[in-house]
């Protein structure tokens, strides 16, 4: 309730100070002080009947069905980058997590390392679009925990979403499905993300209208398995980006995969970022795109589903899966040769070589 | 993208790769070498080998200034920014490079060495000017294409009296690399290269120009053809080099004329005369001392000569004995001679400098050829 | 080696800089080893420094050589 000048009463004196304020030390150690940054910054920025009820752990009913849970840890830096920050990165990887294994995804629950010295603004400018995501996705934040650190000790904030959610009957999403036949599909643009992130690196630093495609996919995934209740393997490519989601499905459901390179989409600015860097974009991370797999008499009808989603409008048959006791992925080149797309040593760096 | 996209037409490489197949003679086989290792990275990336007759044969030199590092000099850099506290700054190719005491500059980094990735040397001047207390050096690697760059970074130190920067100079030239290929006598004791003749770098040669290969082309029968980056470049350089070869000819043609003229950019060769000297011998990994083939800052600029600043002692340190790159980037054996190839030596842990650069040519064969040898019926050119 | 690209000068922005343009990606570079650049002109671009013009008109005839690769060395010649 705002007080005579429009401030918000706390019951514990003064108000956090969340223009000028810093973490410190006391915010982690369980007094007063933490319980008044949990209360005032996260509880209020996630609110729910959960989190009110100002309990350690929170109490779920769940549907039924078979439970998916998943974890993230997220680091990124910069924090706050075009089309996202950590906050809303970390609330739709997990639920991203969840919807991957063909589950609904009901509940999150997160956990935050802070860094001594950090400004609160910035966290709560991070909280705010934690709770935005959530609250968009429909998949609320019930229970919590944050620590600091002391300074030098973190990167500013550390994140790590939890999530679980419940599989449909009759769905079965797993990385070792892919069978030879199968036809290999992706939601839209490659690439977005990471060149969004690099483009505000130090040092290489270009200007470009990329934004990272963070976005909750659990809506599309629906949609997906609604046109297709038997698509056999679903994953999204963050690190590492396409072709390591590939090379590791290949290797769970021991076969091939063949990509054609002039289907794979991918915008022209991301294309000419990797081109001035040396980059390729099937190893740059994504953070709002699917990779599906699925029997070759569905993948008109679940290229269709796909396109007709507002997350899946540039969705693309990109190849097909082969016999192949290598396991290899390759690639028809817009060339006309055929190459190896392999596993990435270490992450991919910008070269002048 | 413009004058990029066109040149990586798929129709057009058919073309292209028909005319080839009709010119090459069917009693003979074409030995070809693509120096650089942009062009040996191109070739990988657009599977160019699947294009060619079984007879043309690429070779993959020792173009690739990353790979011809030696260990001695990254065990250099390493101690400048883990034990003289300097911020190294480099690019990010040599970051993974495994040195001596199973270090690189990315593991120094780790453990709490100063060392960071830029794209342009301009970085390098930027940071020493925003830190005036740090020690900032630039490790400078390159062949003729970056070596300008460093010149004006240097020069532009003097100017502006920068006195906490200094360069740490690694750059090495492209026509002495080609003559020890083909002269020198080690070669000659494994038995002559039946290199038929070269592609020549695209960038190196907008700065140096075709001039500096004539001389090849004269004294050892051998023609040259500068490339183009993009793989219709390269292409249109082959069909080139067969048709020198089955007329006999040696000269030097240029098919990058969009960029390379004979003289080259004279401003830019003056900005590095102005800088530099020509060190009397420089070793070169895998191929040994090589004489009059890298750089060296000249005495006028002495302070900025991180060398001679920083009293660097240069300590050779030999490859694994097992290591055939010496034999592989004179175009000798083949990657796949190697005993430790793909076994003991990996991108993930590479032992010799032809696994170290994503363009070197064990790398590219590990990345890009594998699967073909690996696949019956397939020819294997990688 | 030498990572090098054809990018668009869109700006001219200071006696050695200029902002490239690649696709809508842009960046500033140095201009200090090319003499007499344009805006409009197309450089090759390394390590953030422009290294020679790009001839347009060679361009185009290296293209059109290519296509006529098919009609065999003669009319290459």
């Amino acid at each position: 309730m705002p007080d005579a000048a429009g401030r918000r009463r706390s019951r514990y004196g003064r108000p956090l100070d969340l223009e000028r304020g810093r973490v410190d030390m006391t915010h982690g150690s369980g007094g007063r002080a933490m319980a008044q940054l949990i209360e005032e910054l996260f509880a209020r920025a996630f609110d729910n009947d959960f989190l009110r009820q100002g309990n350690d752990g929170a109490v779920l009913a769940l549907p039924p069905g078979r439970l998916v849970m998943a974890t993230d840890c997220h680091v990124v830096s910069p924090l706050f980058f075009p089309g996202g920050d950590i906050g809303c990165l970390s609330v739709h990887g997990t639920i991203n997590d969840v919807a991957v294994m063909g589950a609904v995804p009901l509940y999150l629950a997160a956990g935050f390392v802070l860094e001594e010295g950090f400004p609160l603004a910035d966290l709560a400018r991070i909280v705010a679009s934690m709770a935005a995501a959530s609250r968009e996705a429909g998949v609320p934040v019930v229970t919590g925990d944050t620590k600091v650190v002391e300074q030098g000790k973190g990167d500013g904030v550390f994140v790590t979403t939890t999530g679980v959610g419940v599989v449909r009957e009759g769905v079965d999403v797993r990385g070792d499905r892919a069978r030879p036949g199968d036809r290999v599909l992706v939601s839209g643009t490659l690439g977005d993300h990471g060149v969004a992130i690099m483009s505000l690196r130090e040092n290489l630093a270009f200007e470009t209208t990329i934004r990272s495609d963070t976005a909750a996919l659990h809506g599309l995934v629906g949609a997906m398995l609604d046109a297709v209740p038997g698509l056999r393997v679903l994953r999204d490519p963050t690190r590492g980006g396409l072709a390591t989601t590939l090379n590791e499905i290949a290797r769970q459901s021991r076969c091939g995969l063949v990509l054609d390179e002039a289907a794979i989409p991918v915008r022209p600015e991301v294309e000419a970022a990797c081109e001035l860097l040396g980059l390729d974009a099937l190893y740059v991370a994504n953070e709002g795109k699917l990779v599906a797999i699925c029997a070759p008499e569905d993948a008109r009808a679940l290229l269709a589903a796909m396109r007709a989603h507002p997350l899946g409008e540039r969705a693309a048959i990109v190849g097909e899966v082969i016999e192949d006791p290598h396991q290899f992925v390759q690639m028809d080149t817009r060339f006309g040769g055929r190459r190896v797309v392999d596993w990435l040593t270490g992450e991919q760096l910008p070269r002048i070589c | 993208m413009k004058y990029i996209d066109e040149f990586r037409d798929g129709a057009t490489a058919r073309t292209l790769a028909a005319a080839i197949a009709r010119e090459v003679r069917p009693e003979r086989r074409y030995h070809l070498m693509e120096f650089c290792g942009g062009h040996t990275h191109a070739i990988s990336r657009y599977g160019l080998a699947d294009l060619l007759p079984g007879s043309v044969e690429m070779v993959h030199g020792p173009g690739c200034p990353v790979c011809v590092l030696p260990i001695g000099r990254i065990d250099n850099a390493i101690e400048l920014a883990r034990d003289r506290g300097v911020v190294l700054c480099t690019y990010a190719d040599t970051m993974r490079v495994p040195a001596s005491e199973g270090l690189s500059l990315m593991k120094a980094k780790a453990r709490g060495a100063d060392v960071r990735m830029i794209y342009s040397c301009a970085d390098a001047l930027r940071i020493a000017r925003d830190e005036p207390r740090r020690e900032v050096v630039f490790f400078a690697i390159g062949f003729e294409t970056t070596t300008p760059p460093t010149a004006l970074a240097i020069l532009e130190a003097r100017r502006t009296g920068l006195a906490n920067f200094s360069v740490f100079c690694n750059h090495v030239l492209t026509p002495a690399a080609i003559t020890h290929i083909l002269e020198s006598p080690e070669v000659r004791d494994l038995g002559i290269v039946p290199l038929d003749g070269f592609i020549g770098p695209a960038h190196v040669s907008t700065v140096i120009g075709s001039q500096p290969y004539e001389y090849f082309a004269e004294e050892y029968r051998k023609p040259v053809v500068i490339a183009g980056f993009e793989p219709l470049d390269v292409m249109q350089a082959i069909l080139m080099l067969v048709r020198q070869v089955n007329e006999g000819r040696a000269e030097v043609e240029n098919e990058f004329t969009r960029a390379v003229t004979r003289e080259g950019n004279a401003k830019a060769k003056g900005l590095v005369a102005e800088v530099f000297e020509l060190r009397r011998s420089f070793e070169w990994r895998g191929l040994g001392e090589v004489p009059y083939s890298a750089l060296a800052i000249k005495s006028a600029y002495a302070d900025l000569d991180a060398e001679r600043r920083y009293g660097i002692a240069y300590r050779p340190v030999p490859d694994h004995k097992a290591c055939e790159c010496g034999a592989i980037l004179r175009g000798v054996k083949r990657p796949a001679d190697c005993k430790v190839f793909g076994t003991a030596c990996t991108p993930e842990n590479p032992l010799g400098s032809c696994m170290v650069s994503s363009e070197g040519a064990c790398a590219a064969h590990y990345a890009y050829g594998r699967f073909r040898s690996a696949t019956p019926g397939e020819r294997s050119h990688a | 080696m030498c990572l090098a690209l054809p990018a668009r000068i869109v700006e001219l922005t200071g006696p050695e800089t200029a902002r490239i343009d690649l696709s809508g990606v842009r960046k500033e570079i140095s201009i200090a080893l090319v003499d007499d650049v344009a805006v409009g002109d197309y450089v090759i671009v390394h390590v953030g420094y422009a290294l020679t013009k790009l001839d347009r008109d060679e361009a185009q005839r290296t293209l059109e050589l290519f296509a006529s690769a098919g009609l065999g060395p003669e009319a290459a010649a």
